[in-house]
């Protein structure tokens, strides 16, 4: 393990991050709300461990490998997250564990919070969230589309090859620098185009910063209590719904459809197909239930909240409209079950990911199959291509890990006095990323004790990391040398 | 005619012994010398010894003033080099040469003129896989073959009772079905050729061959005996190229399964189709069969390279139930062992792929040859040139042509249009004429009758 | 298919059935409790539609073929479900509704123990007992299913046991092979069984009520012949115990027993890992359940907790489903541990239901193999169980099937759910359903009278589901099992 070189990238990346506080900075300048001083001591701070920690490794430029590969990123978020929460522990006056949650909430772009009277709080303190938000979305598309598939977690090995740009075996860095930039401009360009689609229907430019950066995030942080329905608008519910869309695309799709301007790549594609049709079923069963039980009057207005949250909860988004904890029926708990498949891989999105549930119904289905004919040789094939022996391995894996997780972490919280339907929808909400849950963390996650606090934090970070990336780190074989 | 045939193998072997009877100059080259002296003791024919591709081989085998080279050794390479040599030095006018990969084959601009000069590619992997095709298609028949792009068909069956026709005489056939024409081509009783008339009774366990237009072959089937229903159900025995290819063009339109038991071939094929079923096992296990539902299946293909593990398992599956067994069989002899037994329809490589060959080899503008009964007779479809000087055909009606014993035309394709002939039918110029011979020694005759006179420029 | 084969062995069965309505006669006529007519009717009934189904196909006897054993396996029990509902509606009491009777003796046959009835304690001894022997009858079916027929079906990672069952070994004919296995194993069910009801008797239960609660014991049942279960007898703390052993028993692979009773070697049990991890999750779960319950003052003597603790895991993470307390109203934690562990189930080979801990003890330790291989993207790493590398095929048949039940488990949920029951209600009567546990919480805690006949039948699939190992339930419906 080259931890000095580890070390060396941390320190980089805390330079790096220290600069994103410098905006919310200008914001509180400009607008004078008296909070700079809030992040100008965290960017000292962040600056100053960062410039450490690289001043005394700074010779140490050995190559990365896979080893070095998990601890980074697992670094990545978890210290990062650590840092991030310090402006809120000053500014916003909240306890450490609160403050944590909130910044790991963000960083993972889960969204669940645990702060109230957001319409009164300070500008610089929203946009900051939002941002972190954003910046955890660039994190997260580098690690899904590019060190992932290298590592091999939980399946991902299988987009190895399809991923643009130089491939060499066990050497990360030049690879992820070649893909981030590429990927980056996209992430960028989508964010420019949803500010413009929110300002064009009526945001304001403040608020169209900040729920831009949190829909193609598939955060869900927004700037008012009442989340999107604040707005009460449909062209703003249908813009949110464009982009939290388009951001549980396959950001590789996007660069692909982008570099050759040809759309014909997102139909091509099988994952993204299916993520459409599962989209599309889930909001009509959601919209029917909703008529048939006469929440809504009329099946139109059950059509455009059933659409609204459906999408907000499957790519992990976890925007409202309206309050569906309270929606009749198996609606609360099938919106959670979906949040489970999540968007697409290679996107911000979270939960398990298209591609994997697709696979695992192809097994599942190939099981069936095989004990009609038990001679049957028959591997499972996304569009045409046979999937590895090792892919599908690792894909079922993964599966067992993310129920036995859990089911553990739901435990754990029931131990500390928690109901069942909250533990539930707690746990299934921050292990998917999505952000708002059932019972009494339906609205936020202030009710809760501490320790429950900082189970579902690891449980955002578990879901972020894909299980596999922390699984990795506390096996004592990965420490053997 | 001077032909060298590169590569003594299955196709090599047997398309020599078809040629040599029709007095044609052959010369033989293979690399293994037994081979070439057990042949050359019982054919008139020349062999040389060496690597096909080289030129002083190919010279020692009279290149230079060759009509024809066929390359069909086992190598694709080197069959396509032999061309490329044959064209280059000795400027040989035709050359075939047999190409299995598809990889070669999925580029056609490989094979123009400028680039590797074959005039001909023949696959036979591709003819067996179409010929089986065609009989899955068309049930109940014995052989099915294509003319003119499919347009019309000459399909052998086998009467049986219960068929309306089946004691009556062939020219009941009219009254039977008044608006479909067709044209019985030959009849085999006993495996003796008759020659069929108007009076001509048809009996239970005639082989008869017809000749009619795709669209009514069903209907004048359901004449000679109980129409089969579609097939639905068919196990392929046997993963090999054939197995693979006949799985492939199936799988759309019939539930196939493929059974090989070669585990890294049943993976591969596994991967290459869509809807069929792979199995991994032994095709003669009677378990594995029996799990498959084979009392269920209307078709059992076994298309192994092993005659007799193919024979085997077709009688088994036949035992086991399965409605119809097709057999690939290699060697002659066994063709005539099993076909009246178990096995309904032996397939033979050879003569699949040598009908196809034997289209170059013909005088006249032939365009299909089909070889028929162990290659003792064929169906030919030629097309008459000319005009009434300088053709023996075109401009005179059917009854007057001086046709060959034991010939039949069976239907004239002209345009689009498919006639069945008929004694006062005319030919007239560019039709595609299609005639059944049951002698092959009548052949030379055909091949005149079709050829232009000399006053024709 | 086989069609006809199936009818005469469907007509066989319903022949034998319809002689198990002997003893419940024999039961009323002793107590005079009047219900003997019902039997009587149902027993005619049974008979004669058994007669009329095997009259016609009687002399079809083509050997059973793997893919026919899938339908024997599922009309075992739907169809032996339904002629077995016929006393509840017919007898004076409960005179139970079509949904209800189907609901009890579904539940009875597949060992589950959700009951709709209440009011045991008052209904006529005849009837008590007939439920009882329902779940009893049932285990014998299982012991069968789950030994000899699963394993050569290769269900869900079952052709494990293939080569290691005892008895002579035919691939592809199943009947003597089966009739050999059954037979060896009924004995040890039988043996079983009358330890447990003299054990019972000897702890102070009396003859009626020990001969019920042991048939719902060693099937891994759980009806009884109480409204309070077990509690009923709380004066006799020795009977908990009794029925901690039994239930521990049958919840081990009877194969296992049949190993160990014929080469009188008590030490196979513990070379087994499925039984060694079996005992070590019923330890750790009654440990944490027993201390919680301890540091929550549920029970003020320790030793007290202990027995509850150990008593309701025992009863639970085997799927019997006897209460001694109220464990629903227990602090909820406790209720989903034990609901989570009767996931895990008894062994397989057994008459517990769940997913069976060898496939838990394969998912883990391929999950641990998976964290490996990420590790180390090269290393070839075999699992193994007790020492045997496993294939592949075993492996991915596993992970089939313990996705199929996640997504059969969420899909039924949500079906109760959109019936308009609970969350908590609806998450319990599922999982009591297709673990084949009985009990659930909230609504379904005390008995399954409350809620509406559609949830019922969706409980009664699931039931179904849960103890034909889904697979031979899904597969039914699969177009290409049909297809000819």
């Amino acid at each position: 393990m080259q931890y000095a070189a580890v070390a060396r990238i941390l320190g980089i990346f805390l330079i790096v991050h220290s600069f994103g506080l410098i905006p919310p900075l200008l914001i509180s300048f400009n607008i004078g709300d008296g909070q700079y001083m809030d992040f100008i001591k965290p960017l000292m701070i962040t600056l100053g461990s960062g410039t450490l920690l690289w001043f005394f490794f700074r010779n140490a430029k050995h190559e990365l490998r896979r080893r070095e590969g998990f601890l980074i990123v697992a670094a990545f978020w978890l210290v990062l997250s650590a840092f991030s929460a310090l402006p809120l522990m000053i500014g916003g006056h909240l306890n450490f564990v609160d403050a944590f949650f909130e910044a790991t909430s963000a960083f993972t772009t889960t969204g669940s919070t645990v702060m109230t009277g957001l319409d009164h709080t300070a500008k610089s303190v929203l946009f900051y969230r939002s941002e972190l938000q954003w910046i955890g979305g660039m994190g997260i598309i580098v690690l899904a589309v590019a060190v992932l598939p290298l590592l091999g977690v939980g399946g991902m090995q299988l987009f190895r090859a399809e991923t643009p740009g130089p491939f060499k075996d066990e050497k990360l860095t030049p690879r992820i620098a070649h893909s981030a930039q590429h990927f980056w401009v996209i992430y960028i360009g989508l964010t420019l185009a949803c500010i413009i689609g929110y300002v064009l229907s009526g945001m304001s430019l403040f608020d169209a910063f900040v729920h831009s950066f949190s829909t193609l995030s598939t955060g869900g942080f927004s700037s008012h209590d009442a989340s999107i329905a604040y707005y009460n608008s449909l062209p703003i519910e249908i813009v949110t719904e464009v982009f939290m869309f388009l951001g549980a695309f396959n950001f590789s799709i996007h660069f692909l459809v982008f570099r050759r301007l040809n759309f014909g790549y997102y139909v091509r594609n099988p994952e993204i197909l299916t993520f459409a049709l599962i989209v599309a079923g889930s909001v009509l069963i959601v919209a029917l239930v909703l008529y048939f039980e006469h929440t809504y009057a009329s099946f139109f207005t059950a059509l455009r909240h059933s659409a609204f949250t459906t999408i907000s909860v499957i790519t992990s988004t976890g925007y409202t409209t309206q309050n569906f904890a309270i929606w009749p029926t198996m609606v609360p708990v099938f919106l959670m079950f979906i949040s489970f498949i999540g968007g697409c891989s290679g996107s911000t999105a979270g939960g398990m990911k298209v591609i994997r549930v697709m696979l695992l119904f192809k097994q599942g289905y190939r099981e069936l199959l095989q004990l009609v004919h038990p001679a049957m040789v028959r591997p499972v094939k996304i569009a045409g291509r046979p999937i590895p022996a090792a892919a599908t391995m690792g894909i079922w894996g993964f599966f067992a890990w993310y129920v036995a997780l859990f089911v553990l972490a739901m435990l754990l919280l029931m131990l500390g006095g928690m109901d069942q339907v909250t533990a539930f929808s707690a746990v299934t909400t921050c292990i998917n990323n999505m952000g708002p849950g059932l019972g009494k963390v339906a609205v936020n996650f202030r009710d809760i004790d501490d320790y429950q606090k900082v189970i579902l934090s690891f449980c955002m970070l578990i879901g972020r990391l894909e299980i596999f990336t922390l699984l990795v780190l506390i096996s004592p074989r990965f420490w053997k040398n | 005619m001077k032909i060298i045939i590169l590569g003594a193998g299955q196709v090599g072997s047997s398309l020599a012994e078809n040629l040599t009877t029709e007095a044609n100059d052959i010369t033989l080259v293979d690399h293994n010398p037994d081979l070439l002296r057990a042949l050359q003791d019982h054919l008139d024919i020349r062999t040389v010894q060496g690597e096909a591709s080289y030129p002083e081989v190919l010279a020692s085998a009279g290149a230079d003033d060759a009509d024809m080279i066929i390359a069909v050794t086992d190598s694709d390479e080197t069959n396509m080099i032999a061309c490329q040599v044959a064209y280059t030095i000795f400027h040989t006018p035709t050359k075939i040469a047999r190409v299995r990969a598809v990889e070669y084959l999925n580029h056609t601009q490989l094979f123009a003129q400028e680039a590797l000069p074959i005039d001909v590619l023949i696959s036979p992997e591709q003819l067996i896989t179409d010929n089986i095709r065609r009989l899955i298609e068309t049930p109940g028949a014995l052989q099915v073959l294509d003319f003119a792009d499919g347009q019309v068909q000459l399909v052998g069956v086998k009467a049986y009772y219960g068929g309306p026709l089946v004691g009556n005489e062939l020219r009941r056939l009219r009254e039977h079905m008044p608006n479909i024409d067709t044209r019985v081509a030959a009849i085999y009783r006993r495996n003796r050729a008759i020659i069929p008339e108007g009076h001509t009774v048809i009996e239970a366990d005639d082989e008869v061959f017809f000749i009619a237009a795709k669209k009514d072959i069903r209907a004048v089937m359901s004449e000679l005996r109980r129409v089969d229903n579609p097939y639905k159900r068919i196990i392929v025995a046997g993963g090999g190229n054939i197995g693979r290819r006949v799985a492939m063009s199936l799988e759309r339109k019939y539930q196939v399964k493929v059974i090989d038991h070669n585990a890294p071939r049943t993976q591969l094929l596994s991967s290459e189709l869509e809807s069929s079923i792979v199995l991994y096992g032994d095709a003669a296990d009677q378990d594995l069969l029996l799990e498959e539902n084979i009392e269920n299946t209307d078709v059992y293909c076994a298309l192994t390279n092993d005659d007799e593990a193919n024979i085997l398992s077709s009688m088994l599956a036949k035992r086991l139930g399965a409605r119809k067994v097709m057999t690939l069989i290699n060697r002659a002899a066994y063709v005539d062992l099993v076909q009246s037994g178990d096995i309904d329809i032996a397939i033979s490589p050879q003569q699949v792929t040598i009908g196809s060959l034997l289209t170059h080899v013909r005088r006249g503008d032939v365009v299909r040859v089909h070889s028929l009964r162990r290659g003792a007779a064929e169906a030919i479809e030629a097309v008459a040139h000319g005009d009434a000087s300088s053709s023996k055909v075109v401009g005179r009606r059917i009854e007057e042509l001086k046709l060959p014993p034991g010939t039949t035309i069976g239907a004239i394709v002209r345009g689009n249009d498919v006639i069945i002939a008929h004694h006062d039918t005319r030919i007239e110029s560019e039709d595609h004429v299609i005639l059944f011979v049951i002698n092959k020694k009548y052949i030379v005759d055909v091949e005149k009758l079709f050829q232009v006179g000399f006053t024709f420029i | 298919m086989q069609f006809s084969v199936i009818q005469r062995i469907l007509g066989l069965l319903l022949v034998m059935f319809s002689f198990t309505q002997l003893p419940p006669m024999i039961v009323s006529l002793f107590y005079t409790d009047g219900e003997l007519v019902a039997f009587f009717y149902t027993f005619a009934a049974t008979l004669i539609s058994g007669i009329v189904l095997w009259l016609p196909v009687k002399n079809q006897k083509k050997e059973l073929r793997p893919r026919d054993g899938f339908i024997v396996a599922v009309l075992f029990w739907s169809a032996l479900g339904l002629f077995g509902a016929l006393p509840f509606i017919l007898a004076v009491q409960p005179h139970a509704s079509f949904t209800n009777a189907v609901f009890e003796s579904i539940s009875g046959l597949t060992t589950t123990g959700s009951t709709i009835l209440s009011g045991l304690d008052q209904l006529p001894k005849s009837i008590l007992y007939y439920r009882q022997q329902l779940q009893w009858l049932g285990g014998m079916g299982i012991i069968v299913l789950a030994v000899a027929i699963m394993p050569m079906l290769g269900i869900g990672g079952m052709q494990l046991y293939r080569a290691e069952t005892p008895g002579p070994m035919k691939d592809n004919r199943l009947t003597p092979r089966i009739t050999e296995t059954a037979k060896a194993l009924w004995y040890i069910y039988l043996t079983l069984t009358i330890a447990c009801a003299i054990g019972y008797w000897l702890a102070g239960m009396d003859v009626f009520d020990a001969i019920a609660h042991s048939f719902a014991t060693v099937s891994i049942g759980g009806f009884s012949t109480h409204d309070a279960s077990l509690g009923y007898f709380s004066q006799h703390p020795t009977v908990e115990i009794v029925a901690i052993v039994f239930m521990l028993l049958s919840g081990a692979n009877f194969a296992l027993h049949f190993a160990v009773w014929r080469s009188r070697n008590i030490a196979l049990y513990f070379r087994d890992s499925e039984f060694k991890t079996y005992l070590t999750i019923l330890a750790v779960v009654a440990a944490v359940t027993s201390l919680y319950l301890y540091h929550m003052d549920i029970f003020v003597y320790f030793n007290r907790a202990i027995l509850h603790g150990v008593f309701e895991t025992v009863s639970i993470a085997t799927t019997t489903g006897f209460t001694t307390k109220d464990y629903y109203t227990w602090p909820s934690f406790v209720p989903v541990l034990l609901i989570f562990t009767s996931f895990v189930g008894a062994c397989a080979g057994s008459t517990g239901g769940g997913m069976k801990t060898i496939r838990f003890l394969l998912i883990i330790k391929q999950g641990i193999r998976e964290v490996m291989r990420v590790i180390h993207p090269n290393a070839v790493v075999t699992v193994k169980l007790d020492n045997k590398p496993l294939s592949d095929h075993v492996i991915s048949a596993v992970w089939g099937f313990f996705s199929a039940y996640v997504a059969i488990f969420s899909i039924i949920l949500l079906l109760l759910m959109l019936t308009g029951l609970d969350q908590v209600s609806a998450f319990s009567a599922t999982a009591a359903a297709i673990n084949n546990l009985g009990p659930g919480l909230n609504v379904v805690a005390a008995n399954f009278s409350k809620i509406s006949d559609t949830a019922k039948w969706i409980l009664i699939f699931a039931m179904l589901f849960g103890r034909l190992e889904l697979f031979s339930l899904l597969i039914l419906f699969t177009p290409s099992f049909w297809r000819r």
